[in-house]
């Protein structure tokens, strides 16, 4: 089959659905989607259509980034722009159908935007809104747009059309237009992308190889999971096309095992494309042959390095090997391998109908184009976005992502998982691009960007990474394996009032050593978080170290709670409820919390009435307050009311 | 309740395993070419059978892959996601990625160990429940996660995740 005979019903298929008569629902199915309660949506939807007696058509999508929405539907009425919904509950199904199905008001207070022609009552364009309008959506051009289980769909928006225009080109050529695009890897390190396709390209052998990295696994990391179940063709595109480029013949796609869904798209799409021989022995006519293969992941964070996953590839355990060799030299099997990450090869799909110039034309001189990001933490919008590089860091906290919530303070941005570091508040108009993030002592990593807020320690918080890498080191490097444990131990000790003057030094030199000594990026990376939050949050471990006091009030072992006598009305609440059987008192009578038997579990500060709010959580010193239980109103005579 | 070790109804539970493992095995393998490649995938369909991976069942696949044992318990023990003694009908994950982290899922994690009387990453004696804890299941927008039997919760607090539990365990 010609490109041109898939292409035609293709288009057509699209276009019958666009002018179809039927209101059309799109409905966010992703993994956060379903998370959110898309699936009951669905079934309410499906039931009110069927009573109502409308026909409509609904088609599951991807996810369009907007995460803090969901469960979302986009509604296209025929000849009417097109109107987005969020925050959906199974009760407001019945009256959206209703009002806007049926009466055709479209119920404003309740739409987050329209899309499309034209205007609707005061809704305003959803792509005008401060959480669309800095974005530009190269990457997920597709996500939450088409149906991701369509290669149709795919086409129909020009997919392959890129791997074609590859395909009428030398490799060489193909190599050359990514050199000149700039893109630079998406998994973190940001090495050229047609460099490394160039080594791999110049490696003598017969047999070579591509791998899609899509063991992303990094916590607080979503962005290829996504785009994997919002667009699992963009990525394949990109790969078939940089097969092309280096002379591969084969390649795998490693993908965690934790991405299900993702999982399944990608076993449909690789289906779908093997039918249509865009996939096989003579793709496109060309003489071009490839096949692809799904490697799923059994749970090693450490596999998401190179050489650790095509070990685990082989079957073997993921330990990482010292380089050189690059894979392009030697890789899978001993092959010239390219690898490249989930996010890299869908920009690569992207730049080739358009060109190297039309995607330079983002972002800045070194870092170029766009790049995804997945908001999560104490941030109002949390969602997965998509914008040019070297955009800055408040543009993403404050105006994509609404800033930070409950009126809490920014107090960093986590950027880059456990191998990047935190950026303070100070720095928020750092611009976001490789060579930025890294000066300031993090990396762009991956993408993943954790918001934190005034109610988080940096050196829990700091424990928290460690502990993650710690129990991830392979083990095969001593300056990691033991590195990282120490360094754990310490901020154990810090975090459990145990810190010793000379820890935080301790730490440090520990840290550079871990850095310059570990074998794999794993190791060399770990150190970044102790780094970053000593950097910039020195006062807060010196907190810890030397008046044994937590100023985010987070580390259990140097909080405590006390109740205070001139709030508390005795109603014997907290006093029932507390599992230690710590607080005593009677009714009427000030309870008070034996310090001793208290485990700091908090239940008291939770159920004390909020009309009270007696109870208070403090670090450090405690305020000078009876020992003893004393009648209501007794403290406030004495202390002449003072607050 | 306990936790495994040490249960009575367990072991009877295993042994009547083991049996059916032998069964199951004949029917697997041969599906494989043999090759060290598919160590990692027929360790995978093992834990989908039967939940953990039997120790006769790993002596097979070396054997089947021409492997010495030790490269076979070697892997199973290298990644995470293979478990060497039974998990529960129903397995609970909680996340406890960054973006959990800082939402709270410790305080979640708590309360399910308390409902169930279990620690992370233990099973209940009848085998009902497993506990594990996640590093990340990429449902960070949707921050305190937890998973029961690949149905993923988002925006967890300790009360709902008791709710759910005490719903599903009816």
């Amino acid at each position: 089959m010609s490109f041109e005979e898939i292409k035609g019903p293709a288009a057509l298929q699209w276009k019958a659905m666009q002018q179809s008569e039927n209101i059309r629902i799109l409905i966010g199915m992703g993994t956060c989607g379903r998370a959110a309660g898309a699936e009951d949506i669905l079934g309410v939807l499906n039931q009110e259509l069927a009573q109502q007696n409308i026909q409509a058509d609904i088609l599951p999508v991807g996810c369009i980034g907007l995460c803090y929405a969901e469960p979302l539907i986009e509604v296209i009425k025929p000849g009417m722009p097109s109107v987005f919904y969020g925050n959906l509950t199974p009760e407001i199904i019945p009256e959206i159908i209703r009002d806007y199905f049926i009466n055709g008001n479209p119920r404003s207070e309740l739409a987050l935007g329209i899309r499309g022609e034209g205007i609707l009552d005061s809704i305003p364009n959803l792509f005008d809104l401060p959480v669309l309008k800095p974005q530009v959506r190269i990457s997920l051009r597709n996500c939450g747009n088409i149906d991701p289980e369509s290669i149709d769909h795919y086409i129909a928006n020009g997919g392959y059309e890129g791997l074609a225009k590859a395909l009428r080109m030398e490799p060489q050529e193909v190599i050359d237009e990514i050199k000149k695009s700039g893109l630079r890897g998406r998994g973190g390190a940001g090495f050229p992308t047609g460099v490394k396709w160039q080594f791999c390209h110049d490696a003598p052998g017969n047999i070579k190889y591509v791998i899609c990295n899509a063991d992303e696994g990094d916590p607080g990391a979503f962005m290829d999971r996504a785009l994997l179940e919002g667009d699992p063709h963009a990525v394949i595109e990109g790969i078939l096309i940089g097969a092309y480029a280096i002379g591969a013949t084969e390649g795998y796609i490693y993908i965690r095992a934790e991405y299900p869904l993702a999982i399944q798209r990608l076993r449909i799409a690789i289906r779908q494309l093997e039918e249509y021989g865009l996939i096989g022995d003579d793709i496109m006519g060309s003489g071009f042959e490839f096949h692809i293969k799904i490697k799923e992941g059994a749970g090693a964070f450490v596999c998401g390095e190179e050489t650790a996953l095509m070990a685990s590839i082989e079957g073997k355990r993921g330990m990482p090997r010292s380089r050189p060799p690059f894979p392009a030299q030697s890789g899978l099997w001993g092959k010239p391998t390219t690898i490249n990450n989930v996010e890299t090869w869908s920009n690569v799909s992207a730049i080739f109908p358009k060109g190297a110039e039309w995607y330079a034309s983002y972002g800045t001189e070194k870092s170029k184009g766009t790049k995804n990001f997945s908001l999560a933490g104490k941030i109002v919008r949390t969602g997965l976005i998509e914008v040019p590089m070297g955009i800055s860091l408040r543009e993403i906290v404050y105006d994509i992502g609404g800033g930070i919530p409950e009126g809490k303070r920014l107090k960093a941005v986590q950027t880059g998982g456990p191998s990047g570091g935190f950026i303070p508040e100070s720095l928020i108009d750092l611009p976001v691009d490789y060579e930025s993030l890294a000066q300031a002592g993090s990396i762009m990593g991956s993408g993943g960007m954790v918001v934190i807020d005034d109610d988080t320690c940096m050196v829990d918080i700091t424990k928290f990474f460690l502990n993650f890498t710690q129990a991830e080191s392979c083990g095969k490097c001593i300056p990691c394996r033991w590195g990282t444990k120490q360094m754990l131990d310490i901020l154990e000790d810090i975090t459990n009032g145990k810190g010793r003057s000379g820890d935080i030094e301790l730490l440090q030199e520990l840290a550079e050593s871990v850095k310059d000594g570990s074998l794999c990026g794993l190791g060399q990376t770990a150190p970044n978080p102790v780094l970053t939050s000593i950097r910039y949050f020195r006062d807060e471990y010196k907190a810890h170290i030397e008046e044994k006091r937590c100023p985010a009030l987070v580390c259990n072992a140097l909080i405590s709670y006390y109740i205070d006598p001139e709030k508390c009305q005795g109603c014997m609440i907290c006093l029932r409820s507390c599992p230690a059987g710590a607080i005593k008192g009677g009714k009427r009578v000030v309870h008070v919390i034996d310090q001793d038997k208290c485990t700091n579990c908090g239940t008291c500060l939770n159920i004390c009435p909020p009309r009270f709010a007696a109870v208070v959580k403090t670090s450090g010193e405690m305020p000078a307050i009876p020992a003893e239980p004393v009648p209501v109103g007794f403290v406030s005579e004495t202390h002449g009311g003072q607050q | 309740m306990a936790s495994l070790s040490g249960a009575q109804d367990s072991k009877v539970i295993l042994q009547e395993q083991q049996e059916i493992t032998e069964e199951r095995l004949n029917e697997i393998l041969p599906s494989y070419q043999g090759k060290e490649e598919e160590l990692i995938p027929i360790l995978q369909q093992i834990q989908q059978v039967f939940g953990y991976l039997p120790e006769s069942a790993m002596k097979k696949i070396a054997k089947f892959l021409k492997l010495p044992e030790s490269t076979v318990f070697g892997v199973g023990t290298f990644y995470a996601q293979f478990k060497l003694i039974p998990t529960g009908r129903n397995i609970i994950r909680v996340c406890r990625g960054t973006a959990c982290h800082v939402r709270g899922s410790a305080q979640i994690l708590a309360e399910i160990e308390k409902q169930l009387g279990i620690s992370a990453n233990e099973t209940t004696t009848d085998l009902e429940y497993s506990l594990e804890t996640i590093a990340c299941f990429g449902s960070c927008a949707l921050a305190p996660v937890m998973v029961i039997n690949n149905k993923v919760h988002g925006r967890m607090t300790a009360t709902k995740a008791g709710e759910i539990l005490n719903k599903g365990a009816q």
